[in-house]
């Protein structure tokens, strides 16, 4: 076939003397491309086909341009449009081409819509009465190009429209126009799965059509339906499986071969959605097994076509539950693939191995020695293949190897999604299987200085914390951070000019952090290498907000130098620059207060974020009081302004994911300042997951929980037989003959003792891995650096991640560690040394006022405001004068439910108002009790209570014609929350007569807490498991652990069941898993886990809001007990 | 499939076919780094290419590249095999095409596409069926008197 086509350039003079076909060509078009093919220059070009196009405007506005030379126009403008110049202008006349041209016409005119506009233009609501038209038409061409346009752009909002008109297509009796419906269709699914829902049985009918393409089609539809839940369709098995051996045993018409092979299309479609059927489903996969064999065995002929179809047998049969005998085959298959000389055969072999060896590692062994050929390949494309398989099968032996060969392409690497994408690879192996420390570290470095700034943030920050965070054994902590300090100020001694901003971040905050274990490098060496890297011009300003920090760090007792570098910087045109120098000179002269805001070598285990920030509720409280508008977190206010729009043309789900650094600056007053999870809830999920996939370890923890939630615990089915880890010690001899003795060695001679070195050193350790390992992915071995597993919210990450733009709140960014410190020493109980309350150092925007008293309280958004005395308030700010005789006042019925204490709201000489809070299953009744301290009777009582942001759902009792001297009245409300909020204040009046004509007026106000609206959810593990999967807002935090009595995951979650309802469903190991519901119904999934001394909370719930206040509630339930 | 360009081996788009939605500034974008890199590569070199999230396949034909951007979990030979189909249908509906061909009569090369392939899947892979269709509209085309000027070979090439 290619040497017909080949023919290109001997074939033209004869075509040109011939007339053929081809021969047909309007002639303005032609003299166009032909003017165009004698210039010489690229201007000579735009300065003719600007002159065409002028032109072309002219006569399209022109009365007298028939249809027939708007058609002719519409072909050039196509042309210019594909030489990449503007022919916007022509857009409006393609739509009216295809409505009032005739057959010819409306062909290109529509040609000319799917060209010109693409899916959300404008323009495109002009074409649905054309399309409509069409599609009602008699002529079958005019129906054909309607469905051919309504198949590649079609506004979504308008096709329930022509959706009748479609489906009614679906029994056409010409199959084109069928085929042609269902893959319209397929596109409304695609834009609009709601739309099409109601007409899945049709896609069935279609699946069963008569035509072989109509079913074909119908395909396309099932497998994008299968993928996104495979369950639904698992009935439909059976049918697939005979459509794919009907096509097998040539049963199609002879029309359908392509290249003698029956319906390669149809094959691969098939396969493909039985490898999602078959997933981890053996029964399913049993009723396919035969199907494949027979696939595997008919294709043998040796032609592109039948390596396709192999291909995805081959990916089939290692997705599906296993049988023996067909993955043997298989992987011959891929074997065939890999020794194959063409290069095609040889990139998807590697692929295919890539996708095994997770199955079974033992496969790469046996082509070890094409791996390393693959791997000095000359194609890229190969080349980075090999990469990618060799991290797959990389272990703690066989590391420093693979790594080096991914180091080698990375430094000649251009592409910058492959150096992102191969970075983050290497320093995951660097994480997982460093040898030691200075490798690691020089991994580390490489990674840094290549990645350089493209690098993605979470590798950097990863990287410190675990620099941070250490492992067990201090001692081993401290020699790493040696390490890289030493490391650093190598670099930092040399030319610094060159390394990318990131490096230098890593390098500062390291150095800051860490100096101080080289003793034998004097600080003032450290300050004035940190000071050389300020002055350079490379250094963009985030780097030098984190310099600054490290050199606050570090200023300790360099007190001249400091202040110079302080004065220096104090006249920057930054602002975050000026403040942080500020914040130095400080610092530095107050030794006391450095040394307590910045501790040095703190540990960084025992650091608990309070994200409630419960020591500034005083101050909140006070703020209310004041009149100052109540705190909205940041998806509120969203949503508010969208309803502020006179027209919200946006769809609602847009505006929720709160971008990066916007949050950063709403941050500044939320309550969660540290944690970034209630900023980000609504794309936090996206960002653990990433973590989850790339960078957390959780070893040695008994799996329960995966990425994807609860694993229910099969043991049956993940027997993969734990990795034996080979001694520690490499013995490259020994290794050597393990290589050797694996390998099958088919032509010795011509392989070279290098290859054979590198080959033992590559495929070391994957000897070891049993081979009963196909069930499921082997076992990671026990990676060096045991990160311990922290939830996102970890200070260092959030403020990091955040600090990235310099909007970000200046005290965070420059403290971006000091703020954990603070917050970890804030929280431990009173603070002894509190009293010499030093001045107000922070540039603080708030604080006019210079009473030192008032600036306690301005103080909201800086971290470094020292004089923040933890103020732990009451749940209610009102004093809990309890009344106990009252609640023998509480109706009957509700007696006998849980309630709260009485409350007293408010008295005046006359009236007494208290509240009870008493829960009822589906609401909250908030009753009000209403006292006459008088002897005299009280007429006409009404109490109004309002509150915005609840639901009242009933009352009862609120008015009261006379109210006896001593007396009581009880009315009740039954609230119900609909959008969570942390807490919620009520405001309310009593009015009432004492004398008749003089009303008197009693306010009062309260507030309720999320705590108040939560019931126990009632679900079982596997139910939980399901719902957690559904579960789309996330936060995860580091939460207090009880440990005084017991169990302590058990008491710190009985704790937390007494004071906000909880229902615990089961406690697995050092696992927990707590459910509860908001009164709406809205549930939350609480997931906890032991973790050292703290509990890790995960909190999952389909509203943004609901796990951040249980959260809240959750940690002050705790910090009160 | 995510989109289809056809370029001769000077760089020159000669058809474009987008499957997702971008601007069009992104689509000249991806075009010019695309016709670079793959212009870029040995004649051995395999066809195929991983490009930001996506694979590139493409084959050379003649003059002409085709180059299809295809996600990761496609599969890449069969991508080819739709090239090559396509190819074929053209050689049948021109009669031997070449590159003229494609230059001259661009919209009928769109046509054949817009029937084999829709909405970026594969619609029908019958060759007598999709060139029956093409058949069945031109034959509403009026004849067009055939004048071939006098266009030297040499100069589009």
């Amino acid at each position: 076939m290619s040497d017909v086509v080949e023919k290109t350039l001997t074939a033209l003079p004869s075509l040109f003397d011939s007339q053929t076909g081809a021969a047909k060509i309007s002639n303005r078009l032609k003299q166009l491309i032909k003017s165009i093919t004698e210039l010489t220059s690229k201007h000579d070009e735009e300065s003719l086909i600007k002159q065409e196009l002028s032109a072309m405007k002219e006569q399209v506005s022109a009365p007298s341009t028939s249809m027939k030379q708007m058609r002719e126009i519409m072909v050039r403008s196509m042309y210019c449009e594909m030489l990449g110049y503007d022919a916007s202008f022509s857009y409006i006349h393609a739509i009216k081409l295809a409505q009032q041209g005739g057959v010819m016409e409306k062909r290109v005119g529509y040609l000319a819509v799917s060209l010109f506009l693409s899916e959300g233009h404008e323009l495109l609501l002009l074409l649905v009465n054309t399309v409509l038209k069409d599609l009602q038409s008699t002529n079958l061409i005019e129906a054909c190009m309607a469905l051919t346009v309504v198949a590649q752009v079609f506004p979504k909002d308008m096709i329930p429209a022509v959706l009748p008109l479609v489906e009614d297509k679906l029994s056409h009796p010409k199959e084109i126009i069928r085929r042609k419906a269902v893959l319209a269709l397929y596109k409304f699914y695609l834009i609009a799965p709601n739309q099409v829902q109601h007409i899945h049985a049709k896609f069935r009918k279609a699946l069963c059509d008569k035509d072989p393409g109509v079913m074909t089609s119908s395909l396309h539809i099932y497998l994008q339906l299968i993928q996104e839940s495979p369950d639904a369709y698992k009935d439909l098995t059976g049918s697939f499986v005979t459509i794919l051996k009907q096509v097998v045993g040539g049963k199609l018409p002879l029309d359908f071969n392509y290249h003698s092979v029956p319906a390669p299309w149809l094959q691969i479609q098939l396969l493909r959605i039985l490898s999602l059927l078959g997933r981890d489903d053996q029964s399913t996969s049993e009723l396919m097994y035969e199907v494949l064999d027979e696939s595997l065995r008919r294709a043998e002929m040796n032609h592109n076509i039948t390596y396709a179809i192999l291909f995805e047998c081959v990916k089939a049969v290692y997705t599906i539950h296993p049988k023996a005998e067909l993955l043997e085959k298989a992987a011959r298959c891929i074997g065939n693939f890999v020794l194959s000389p063409k290069i095609n055969l040889k990139y998807l072999g590697l692929k295919a191995l890539t996708y095994v060896v997770q199955h079974d590692a033992k496969l790469a062994l046996q082509h070890q020695m094409t791996i390393i050929e693959c791997l000095d390949h000359s194609d890229f494309t190969i080349k980075r293949e090999t990469l990618e398989l060799l991290f797959r099968i990389t272990n703690a032996q066989n590391v420093s190897v693979i790594v080096e060969k991914m180091l080698d392409f990375l430094r000649s690497c251009s592409d910058e999604h492959t150096i992102i994408h191969l970075a983050g690879k290497v320093a995951e192996l660097a994480e997982k299987f460093a040898p030691d420390n200075s490798w690691f570290i020089q991994t580390m470095n490489d990674v840094f200085s290549i990645g350089g700034d493209l690098l993605q943030q979470d590798i950097s920050n990863n990287f410190l914390r675990l620099l941070a965070e250490g492992s067990e054994s201090k001692e081993e902590d401290d020699q790493l951070r040696l390490y890289a300090v030493d490391s650093y100020l190598t670099l930092l001694n040399g030319d610094a000019s060159h390394l990318p901003q990131r490096f230098i971040q890593v390098m500062s905050w390291v150095v800051g952090e860490y100096s101080h274990l080289q003793e034998c490098v004097d600080q003032s060496e450290v300050i004035r290498l940190l000071m050389k890297l300020l002055e350079q011009k490379s250094v963009s300003s985030e780097t030098r907000v984190w310099i600054l920090s490290a050199l606050t760090k570090i200023s300790d007792g360099q007190t001249d130098l400091i202040l110079e570098l302080a004065e220096s910087i104090s006249s920057s045109q930054d602002t975050i620059l000026r403040q942080q120098a500020h914040e130095l000179r400080h610092l530095s002269l107050d030794s006391k207060l450095h040394e307590w805001v910045l501790p040095r070598g703190a540990a960084w285990d025992d650091m608990e974020v309070d994200s409630s920030l419960s020591f500034l509720d005083g101050f909140v409280s006070e703020a209310l009081a004041a009149g100052a508008a109540p705190y909205k977190p940041p998806h509120q206010r969203q949503e508010e302004l969208c309803e502020q729009r006179a027209l919200n043309l946006e769809p609602y789900s847009f505006s929720l994911p709160v971008s990066l650094s916007s949050c950063s600056i709403t941050d500044r007053h939320s309550p969660t300042l540290l944690s970034v999870s209630s900023g980000l809830s609504g794309n936090s999920t996206e960002l653990s997951q990433k973590a989850g996939a790339s960078t957390l370890i959780l070893e040695g923890v008994k799996r329960v929980w995966g990425k994807d939630g609860y694993l229910p615990q099969k043991e049956t089915a993940v027997t993969a037989s734990p990795v034996d880890e080979p001694s520690a010690a490499v013995q490259p001899v020994g290794q050597q003959e393990a290589a050797e003795r694996l390998e099958p060695q088919p032509e010795p001679s011509t392989q070279t003792n290098d290859k054979q070195q590198l080959a033992s050193s590559l495929f070391v350790g994957l000897s070891t891995q049993s081979s009963t390992s196909l069930l499921g992915k082997s076992e990671a071995p026990p990676p060096r650096f045991r990160k311990k597993p922290r939830p996102h919210g970890s200070s260092l990450s959030s403020s990091s991640s955040s600090g990235t733009s310099e909007k970000s709140s200046s005290s965070r960014t420059s403290h971006n560690t000091t703020d954990s410190f603070l917050y970890g020493s804030l929280l431990e109980e009173e603070p002894a040394g509190f009293d010499h309350t030093p001045k107000s150092i922070t540039a603080n925007g708030l604080g006019q006022n210079k009473d030192v008293k008032e600036d306690r309280r301005t103080n909201t958004s800086q971290i470094l405001g020292s004089d923040m005395v933890i103020v732990r308030p009451n749940t209610i700010q009102h004093n809990p004068s309890t009344s106990s005789d009252l609640t023998t006042l509480l109706p009957a019925d509700l007696k006998d439910l849980p309630h709260s204490d009485v409350i007293s709201l408010t008295s005046d000489p006359s009236l007494s108002v208290s509240s009870c809070r008493v829960f009822r299953d589906e609401a909250l009744l908030l009753v009000i009790f209403i006292s006459n301290s008088t002897e005299t009777d009280i007429r006409d009582v009404a109490v109004q209570l309002n509150c915005d942001q609840l639901e009242t759902v009933s009352l009862r009792g609120n008015i009261v014609d006379c109210l006896e001297g001593r007396s009581v009245s009880v009315c009740h409300y039954a609230l119900l929350m609909d959008d969570p909020h942390t807490n919620v204040s009520f405001t309310g009046s009593v009015s009432y007569q004492i004398q008749p004509g003089h009303t008197n007026t009693l306010s009062f106000s309260g507030t309720l807490s999320t705590a108040d609206f939560i019931r126990p959810l009632v679900v079982t593990t596997d139910e939980y498991g399901k719902l957690w999967l559904s579960l789309s807002h996330d936060v995860k935090q580091n939460l207090k652990l009880l440990t005084d009595a017991g169990d302590p995951l058990q008491t710190t979650l009985n704790a937390l069941k007494d004071t906000l309802q909880l229902h615990i469903v089961d406690i697995i190991g050092s696992e927990g898993i707590v459910a509860c519901r908001l009164l709406s119904g809205a549930p939350c999934l609480l997931h906890c886990r032991v973790n050292g001394s703290a509990l890790a909370m995960w909190l999952r719930s389909p509203l943004p809001a609901l796990p951040d206040c249980i959260l809240y509630h959750c940690q002050r339930a705790l910090a009160q007990h | 499939m995510q989109f289809m360009l056809l370029f001769s081996r000077q760089g020159k788009l000669r058809l474009q076919k987008w499957y997702v939605p971008l601007c069009d500034k992104e689509k000249k974008k991806i075009t010019r780094e695309l016709v670079q890199t793959v212009l870029a590569r040995k004649p051995k070199m395999c066809s195929f290419l991983e490009w930001r999230d996506l694979k590139i396949v493409y084959k050379r034909y003649a003059s002409l590249y085709f180059c299809c951007a295809i996600e990761d979990q496609d599969n890449e030979l069969i991508t080819l095999e739709i090239i090559h189909r396509y190819v074929e249908l053209l050689d049948k509906y021109f009669g031997s095409v070449c590159e003229l061909d494609i230059i001259f009569n661009f919209e009928k090369a769109y046509f054949i596409l817009d029937e084999f392939l829709l909405g970026g899947e594969a619609q029908e892979t019958s060759k007598k069926n999709v060139l029956k269709a093409i058949e069945q509209a031109d034959l509403l085309q009026e004849s067009q008197p055939e004048d071939w000027g006098g266009l030297a070979n040499d100069e589009i090439l």
